[in-house]
């Protein structure tokens, strides 16, 4: 039974000025408030620390007025597992006075059962709200809370120390204007302290509070605490994180968080909360040029074409001369529509739907500009990216990136370099694992328009989707955009498709088969060009094992090679068909990802994709190269069905089971099934 | 600068957009409640001056008090609402009520296995719903977008990272989305929101006399006859309100004077418990929210 029910009972409400407000009806209540009063007194100002109890007569005017006009600050906590950041918020709430009764109550009840400290209040508790958080006594996911004080509300993420949980703790930075940094006074700055304050200074908060905590266990003493801020003000100045402030905090006993501790006499700064409630917030992108990605096209009547969004930088005013990016178009804004009325100016943060003088395309994905300071095009970018996914980030696989309101293609190239995270050293890097941060150029299949990370977050942050598995995989900041695709212009071809088809008697297509190195891909391949050659059919074949000798001689079997190896043979397919041939492709290619990489490139010819279905032991038994034997007895690494995975396909045009199907056979079926593709495409 | 109202209204304006732009099938969960009254003012708001982009859907137990009834006819009557209502067969064929049967299960056949029976059958891809963060704590740690297996599961170990303002919408055939507009609403605010745009909302909200029973020491109302009486109980009329609306069976009621909606902010900015504390269900047992809400319930 849950700790509720003992509490149950609501406290009686205090006579709260009965009869005095007048009677009024759902949906009427404004026109019947009593007239202006005095501001609401300090004293029944509800939610500030201990005030929030034990309020008398409230001016609800005066105060939704005074509670309007409070600042926000965003923050969150992070630092080393078991630093104490989920006590710290816990803590911080309870001495605010923002724990209810209930929620006390049951606080208590789960301190004595999962709680960390012997029976007694287990604050962490109050924001690890998950079953199995509980259970183990960590953190894995964000938790977001919200109080406020007679000066500011909060909205504050708590972020889990665990390294595996890395990507949780950024998805609560991306938002905040300041960190607080946990540091146990026992342990110093750890690796984790490092990587988050990396990240905290990548994502762009310039302000951190660094609480060196657990003072209590090691005796209140000023030389560990002075000792720990030097060493991570060295870090601070590494990152260029320009704001550090110290403060002595131990987050069970409440030292120093929303007062000053007598345990720490020699420490004369402001309280946790005062730094808080002082801190400059964030101004955003409010200074720079307008920006609006367009979300929706509102279009209710003929008279009026709407473009939905919210301002993410800069101010806009009816009479602005606005530039639609990627288009490069331009108009002028008529109106600024709000269900409220038209508005005279829209600034950052604020959601509206702008009019523009033209008749003008501008669709979803769109960026509406300032037009003297438009957001870059471009098709190749180089950004920070965070891998946030077990499965490493590849060179040369391609992935969806959402920047602003548009999804394109990506493909990244090998990183510049990755950062190891202890030294902030620059380190040579094939791919990304989990948890990894680099730097990569990224190709997009079409321009997008964009800003550098640092003027812009919303126009200059991305994430990366995994195509199959639907998963956001990385996080991206951009630097800025490389103007290299720009120089290199697609040359027309005058001979076309048509008229390579006329020529040769048939239409283009590209077979590709996959399976296990020893199902019978290459046997089948000739067999099937066998068959179509001699009925007057102009192919050519690619197997795997000859272009590893010539094409991809370079390249080894890790995941990125192997990536790297079918990105080649896809763009010979390409240029193949676009010479009006049949292309025979016998390769391996384990993977799922990159035979639709291939399966893309070649969009505007027929692909069939044939499952040589062969089961293991089968292939391995058949070994006619011996290289099953070879890989058993660990001469051989990253061996395709040994110790490197096959990712069978889902949908292949055709499946051949090489258990009951001959050869044979299966290239009489291949040749069956291409007869209506040859003569129509 | 935005006011901190316009700051949310204005993300929940996006959220919306975003949600109804990236989805083939969108739906709003509408419960009748003073969540789901600002939820439906945002909508409109955020597709000014067209028409609502998708219609509303509310999962019915037949155990709601009158008063939302009523409330929920006069919402649907409007021009732009078409209002879905679902009923579980299953529940109304076996009679499932809160008093026999309990109500961990009235609200798992109801309401929890009513929401997947209309989400499927419909092939809504995406439902909103008025969620806040502050009303629990396995709430707090939910994405904005949250996603949902083919059988409506949630994974709370598996969530998506989501930053900035980007929300990927991605997803399989058969899997949904449901998106909270509100997560970053507190009571107060939408109390405050409800003030400031004179939403509507059902008159449960404010205080009037009633006739109640004390059950557990919880208040519950005697909406109409089907509620069995236990022996030697007598409904008392007691000057009450709901900060939450449910099942009347469910739901606590509190003494209150306040009987307009100022004096409601000016009651809760004194108060001392939380608004789920009125909530019958929610003390069944700790962790009681997530297993509902990994099992589909909203
Ligand atoms: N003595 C003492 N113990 C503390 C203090 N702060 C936290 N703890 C204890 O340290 C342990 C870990 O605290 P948490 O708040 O869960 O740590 P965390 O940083 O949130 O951990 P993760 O989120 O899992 O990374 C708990 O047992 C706390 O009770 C402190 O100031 N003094
Ligand atoms: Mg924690």
């Amino acid at each position: 039974m849950g700790a509720g029910r003992q509490h149950a009972q609501p406290a009686a409400q205090p006579g709260s000025c009965p009869g005095a407000e007048p009677r009024s009806k759902p949906g009427a209540h404004l026109g019947e408030q009593p007239g202006p009063q005095p501001a609401a007194q300090p004293g029944v100002q509800p939610s500030g620390r201990a005030a929030r109890r034990g309020a008398g007569a409230l001016d609800v005017d005066a105060f939704l007025s005074a509670h309007e006009h409070k600042s926000m600050l965003r923050f969150i906590t992070c630092g080393s597992v078991d630093d104490g950041k989920s006590t710290l918020i816990g803590r911080l709430l309870y001495e605010s006075k923002l724990v209810l009764d209930d929620q006390l109550a049951a606080l208590e009840a789960d301190s004595r059962r999962v709680g960390t400290q012997g029976g007694a209040l287990d604050f962490a508790l109050l924001v690890d709200g998950l079953q199995a958080e509980r259970e183990q006594g960590i953190t894995i996911d964000v938790a977001y809370r919200f109080f406020s004080t007679e000066r500011r509300t909060f909205i504050v993420a708590d972020t889990p120390g665990h390294e595996q949980y890395t990507r949780n703790m950024v998805t609560g930075a991306s938002t905040a204007d300041l960190a607080v940094i946990l540091v146990d006074a026992r342990k110093g700055v750890l690796t984790q302290t490092r990587r988050h304050s990396f990240l905290v200074s990548l994502v762009g908060i310039r302000q951190v509070v660094l609480a060196v905590n657990k003072l209590d266990l090691v005796g209140y003493d000023e030389a560990t605490f002075g000792a720990i801020d030097e060493e991570y003000r060295a870090l601070a100045g590494a990152l260029g994180i320009p704001d550090v402030r110290a403060v002595p905090v131990s987050a069970l006993v409440g030292d120093n968080l929303t007062s000053p501790s007598p345990n720490t006499p020699w420490y004369r700064g402001p309280d946790l909360m005062t730094i808080l409630e002082q801190a400059p917030a964030d101004p955003g992108a409010h200074d720079g040029p307008f920006r609006m990605p367009v979300q929706w096209v509102n279009r209710p009547t003929h008279e009026l074409r709407g473009f939905a969004g919210v301002v993410t930088g800069g101010t806009v005013r009816p009479g602005d001369r606005v530039r639609v990016q990627p288009s490069g178009v331009e108009s002028t804004v008529a109106r600024l529509v709000t269900a409220d009325g038209d508005l005279p100016a829209a600034e950052a943060g604020r959601s509206v739907t702008v009019t523009l003088v033209d008749e003008v395309d501008v669709s979803r994905g769109d960026i509406l500009c300032s037009a003297d300071r438009p957001a870059a095009v471009t098709d190749q970018i180089e950004a920070h990216v965070v891998w946030m996914a077990e499965q490493p980030m590849l060179p040369g696989r391609r992935y969806l990136l959402k920047l602003g309101t548009r999804t394109v293609n990506a493909t990244v190239e090998r990183p510049k370099y990755r950062v190891d995270v202890n030294t902030l050293e620059h380190v040579a890097a094939r791919g990304l694992a989990l948890n990894e941060i680099g730097v990569c150029n990224l190709g997009l299949d079409q321009p997008v328009a964009l800003d550098p990370y640092t003027d812009n977050r919303d126009t200059g942050g991305f994430i990366l989707i995994d195509r199959i598995t639907n998963a956001t995989v990385g996080a991206g900041m951009v630097h800025f955009g490389l103007r290299r695709a720009d120089n290199v212009h697609w040359q027309h071809l005058e001979v076309d498709a048509d008229a390579h088809a006329a020529l040769k008697g048939h239409r283009p297509a590209v077979v590709w088969l996959t399976g296990l190195s020893g199902a019978g891909k290459s046997t089948i391949a000739n067999a099937l060009e066998r068959k179509l050659h001699a009925s007057g059919v102009h192919t050519v074949l690619l197997d795997g094992d000859n272009v590893r000798h010539g094409l991809s001689r370079d390249l080894g079997f890790t995941d990125a090679d192997r990536v790297e190896n079918i990105r080649r043979a896809g763009e010979v397919c390409k240029l193949m068909a676009q010479a009006g041939l049949v292309v025979i492709a016998a390769f391996i290619s384990p993977f799922r990802d990159e035979r639709q990489m291939v399966r893309d490139m070649v969009s505007d010819v027929a692909f069939v994709e044939v499952f040589v279905d062969t089961p293991l032991e089968v292939a391995a038994g058949r070994d006619p190269k011996g290289l099953y034997a070879k890989a058993r007895r660990g001469e051989l690494r990253n061996f395709t069905g040994v110790d490197s995975p096959y990712e069978a396909p889902e949908s292949p045009e055709v499946c051949v089971d090489t258990t009951v199907t001959t050869a044979d056979e299966a290239a009489d079926r291949l040749v069956a099934h291409l007869g209506a593709i040859l003569r129509h495409g | 600068m935005l006011t901190h109202l316009e700051r949310l209204e204005s993300e929940a304006v996006h959220i919306m957009r975003e949600a109804v732009a990236e989805s083939a099938n969108p739906v709003m969960l509408y419960s009748i409640g003073k969540d789901s009254s600002v939820m439906l003012h945002l909508a409109r708001k955020a597709f000014f001056p067209g028409m609502l982009p998708f219609p509303l859907l509310h999962v019915d137990t037949t155990w709601k008090f009158r008063q939302m009834y009523a409330f929920r006819d006069e919402v649907a009557a409007a021009a732009d609402v078409e209002l879905i209502v679902h009923r579980n067969p299953e529940a109304v064929a076996r009679g499932i009520d809160p008093f026999t049967h309990g109500s961990a299960l009235h609200t798992t056949i109801w309401k929890t296995e009513g929401l997947k029976q209309a989400i499927d059958e419909h092939g809504f891809d995406l439902a909103f719903g008025g969620a806040r963060r502050d009303e629990e704590k396995s709430r707090a740690k939910e994405r904005v977008f949250s996603f949902r297996s083919a059988q409506h599961r949630w994974d709370p170990k598996q969530q998506r990272p989501e930053l900035w303002r980007l929300y990927n919408t991605r997803k399989a055939p058969g899997e949904s989305i449901r998106v909270f507009p509100l997560s970053n609403w507190t009571e107060l605010d939408v109390w405050l929101y409800i003030h400031r745009e004179q939403i509507p909302i059902v008159p449960l909200y404010l205080a009037a006399e009633r006739p109640v029973v004390e059950r557990g020491g919880t208040v519950i109302m005697v909406d109409d006859d089907r509620m069995p009486l236990e022996p030697g109980e007598v409904p008392e009329i007691r000057r009450v309100r709901f900060r939450t609306l449910g099942c009347y069976p469910l739901t606590g009621a509190v003494d209150s004077e306040a009987d307009t909606v100022p004096a409601i902010i000016e009651e809760m900015v004194a108060s001392t418990t939380s608004e789920r504390q009125g909530r019958v269900i929610d003390f069944d047992e700790s962790g009681s929210m997530e297993k509902k809400k990994q099992e589909g319930y909203f």
